[in-house]
């Protein structure tokens, strides 16, 4: 009986998790209880995939009500595949809080700090899992408020992550309320709340100002979650200022899931609607894509703080996967999907090494790497790793997955598009070049005495670490896996609804 | 030329919803106050409950209570959504409202531009001592 309700436990366990850890007060007990909620949904996670991989589509109707009038969870290749770089992500951050929140956050505050982390956690499961366009509005709200507060915690001892945290509840209730408007005008329109009745009721819609203009209202909302090119601005604050293991959870899971709603409204819900989806792509999406793929690059090799530096790279970053999007076919899909799981895997696995590097120097200046590279060995080795693999040197993901995306983009004729992502690949090498040369080739400040990081902390690390290098060398797992996703998105006859459903 | 404005008219809850959601949107970006900016998220927010309230009414229906004779029913569904919205609503507010208290304590003002100024100073600073 279990298994079968493992798509709603998968999201109900950290959930029904996150008061425990309120209540207990025992900041290690806390602690326990968020990396036992991770990990089952870690565990869950792979089953659910190893499942829709042999069965296709998992349905799970809330409270027995079916569809449309119900809330279902649907999991198909595309959000079991999210769900497991999510719950990766958090599990690996879970165990590296441990040391790393008992130095940033207050004690008394270390409860609710896995609290908060488990309410955004268990919201980011239910942003993936749902299959209702309210339901995601709902579980979105709840990371995204609960990821509020996880950035304010800093603010006892930095208090520019108060003001980053009110700017980013600013823009991410302007995202979201621009989410509501657009779903409000869809449901006028179709009287359907499920994605899958939407989809099928919207391709009888035809042409409709109404529609287009939800559409559009959708995708901006999205887009400041996801922190597209012109709609960043609340980012750079957000990543800098919040506790180390928050911006490493944020960086590897909060733009992942914004992307794949984005992606299931893009793909599954407006479908249909193609004609005006494709103008959207090739003339919205592929040119901020560059932009930010460029403009972000470039203030990146500026910044003198590494987690800016990080947060502008990861705006870049988000730039790659735009394009591979706007390319709408089944490679630039595949390509796009990859590099969101490999970007989750090396932007979070270097966010962790300048949580070390914080968690000893208490510095994340590109002064404060200098002499690391013989004083902390294995972070700045993990880091090395991390920051090849943004360039996108063979033998690290970002090289199968900027591969992949150079490949799309020649199969589709577009070769500027291609030459221009190997040249924003060339950026990355100036701004890790900075820190890497400060940590290897700058002699340590004089006095500073510092050792490697504890293991609580370098093991999570080198977990990413080596799957960034494994997963680099033997890419079949996730390329099968992101292939399967986009294939998902793209050519679902009847966009998965199951037979009994739609009236 | 006759203009009609009984279209106007008729639909003078979506022009509510209009001149909200554009006043809620710039007082947000317009005013330096933190607190008046969650005044303006608020409006903002309230907009889109209105929208929903509007579309979901149909002319001459009554609440939808099983009574047994024929009636015209409202959609109770936009209702329902917006009841969640609200709460979602108050979060955010409440959030907001206690960063402002907390942003006041770092820093004595709630003035975006004070603030501002004052994280500059404090960067200025610190590149004078590193």
């Amino acid at each position: 009986m279990m298994g079968g309700h493992l798509p709603i436990l998968e999201v109900m366990l950290p959930l029904a998790a996150a008061p425990l850890c309120a209540l207990v007060r025992r900041p290690m007990v806390a602690w326990g209880v968020a990396v036992a909620a991770t990990l089952f949904a870690l565990a869950g996670a792979f089953m659910l995939l190893t499942q829709v991989w042999s069965a296709g589509k998992l349905f799970y109707h809330i409270g027995g009500w079916a569809p449309p009038w119900g809330i279902e969870f649907r999991l198909d290749a595309a959000n079991s595949f999210v769900l497991a770089i999510v719950s990766l992500i958090g599990a690996v951050c879970a165990i590296y809080g441990r040391e790393s929140v008992a130095r940033e956050i207050a004690v008394q505050d270390q409860p609710l700090f896995y609290t908060m982390l488990l309410l955004c956690f268990a919201g980011m499961l239910g942003v993936v899992s749902t299959g209702d366009a309210f339901n995601l509005f709902v579980f979105l709200e709840i990371c995204s408020l609960s990821s509020y507060v996880l950035v304010a915690m800093a603010g006892a001892r930095e208090r520019r992550a108060l003001t980053a945290a009110f700017t980013y509840l600013l823009f991410g209730t302007i995202g979201a309320t621009f989410y509501v408007i657009g779903l409000g005008l869809v449901y006028s329109l179709t009287g359907t709340l499920n994605m899958a009745d939407m989809a099928l009721r919207i391709s009888d819609l035809g042409d409709n100002n109404a529609l287009q203009v939800g559409f559009a209202f959708i995708i901006v909302g999205i887009g400041l979650k996801l922190a597209i090119f012109p709609l960043h601005q609340w980012l750079p604050n957000v990543y800098t200022y919040a506790p180390a293991m928050v911006t490493a959870f944020l960086a590897g899971t909060a733009g992942k899931v914004a992307i794949y709603v984005m992606l299931r409204f893009l793909f599954t819900v407006f479908h249909p609607a193609f004609h005006f989806e494709a103008v959207t792509l090739q003339y919205f999406l592929l040119p901020l894509g560059l932009a930010a793929l460029f403009i972000a690059s470039v203030v990146a090799i500026f910044q003198s703080n590494v987690k800016r530096l990080l947060a502008y790279s990861s705006i870049a970053q988000v730039g790659y996967i735009l394009v591979g999007v706007s390319l709408a076919n089944i490679s630039g899909l595949t390509a796009a999907i990859l590099h969101v799981f490999n970007h989750a895997l090396m932007k979070s696995g270097l966010f962790l090494a300048v949580g070390c590097v914080v968690y000893r120097t208490g510095s994340c200046s590109v002064s404060a790497f200098r002499g690391l590279g013989g004083q902390m060995p294995w972070t700045m080795a993990a880091f090395v790793v991390g920051g090849l693999s943004m360039i996108g040197v063979p033998a690290t993901v970002g090289f199968i997955s900027k591969w992949h995306l150079v490949l799309a983009a020649m199969e589709r004729g577009w070769w500027p598009v291609a030459f221009a992502m190997i040249a924003g690949s060339l950026l990355a090498l100036f701004y890790f070049g900075r820190v890497i040369e400060a940590a290897y080739l700058y002699p340590a400040p004089e006095g500073r005495l510092v050792t490697e990081a504890p293991i609580g902390m370098v093991l999570p690390l080198w977990v990413l670490t080596v799957s960034c290098l494994a997963l680099g060398i033997d890419s079949e797992f996730t390329v099968t896996a992101a292939r399967a996703a986009a294939e998902a998105l793209l050519f679902d006859p009847h966009n998965g609804l199951p037979a009994q459903a739609g009236p | 030329m006759v203009t009609d404005f009984s279209f106007i008219v008729a639909h003078y809850n979506y022009w509510a919803v209009v001149v909200l959601m554009t006043a809620g949107l710039y007082v947000v970006v317009a005013r330096g106050n933190l607190i008046k900016k969650i005044v303006g998220l608020n409006l903002f927010q309230v907009s889109v409950f209105m929208l929903y309230i509007s579309m979901g009414k149909v002319t001459g229906g009554t609440a939808p209570i099983l009574t047994g004779k024929p009636e015209i029913f409202s959609n109770p569904l936009p209702h329902v959504l917006i009841l969640t919205a609200i709460v979602v609503g108050v979060a955010t507010t409440a959030i907001g409202l206690a960063l402002a208290i907390r942003i006041n304590e770092a820093y004595g003002s709630i003035e975006e531009d004070e603030i501002l100024a004052a994280d500059r100073a404090a960067e200025q600073q610190d590149a004078c001592e590193t």
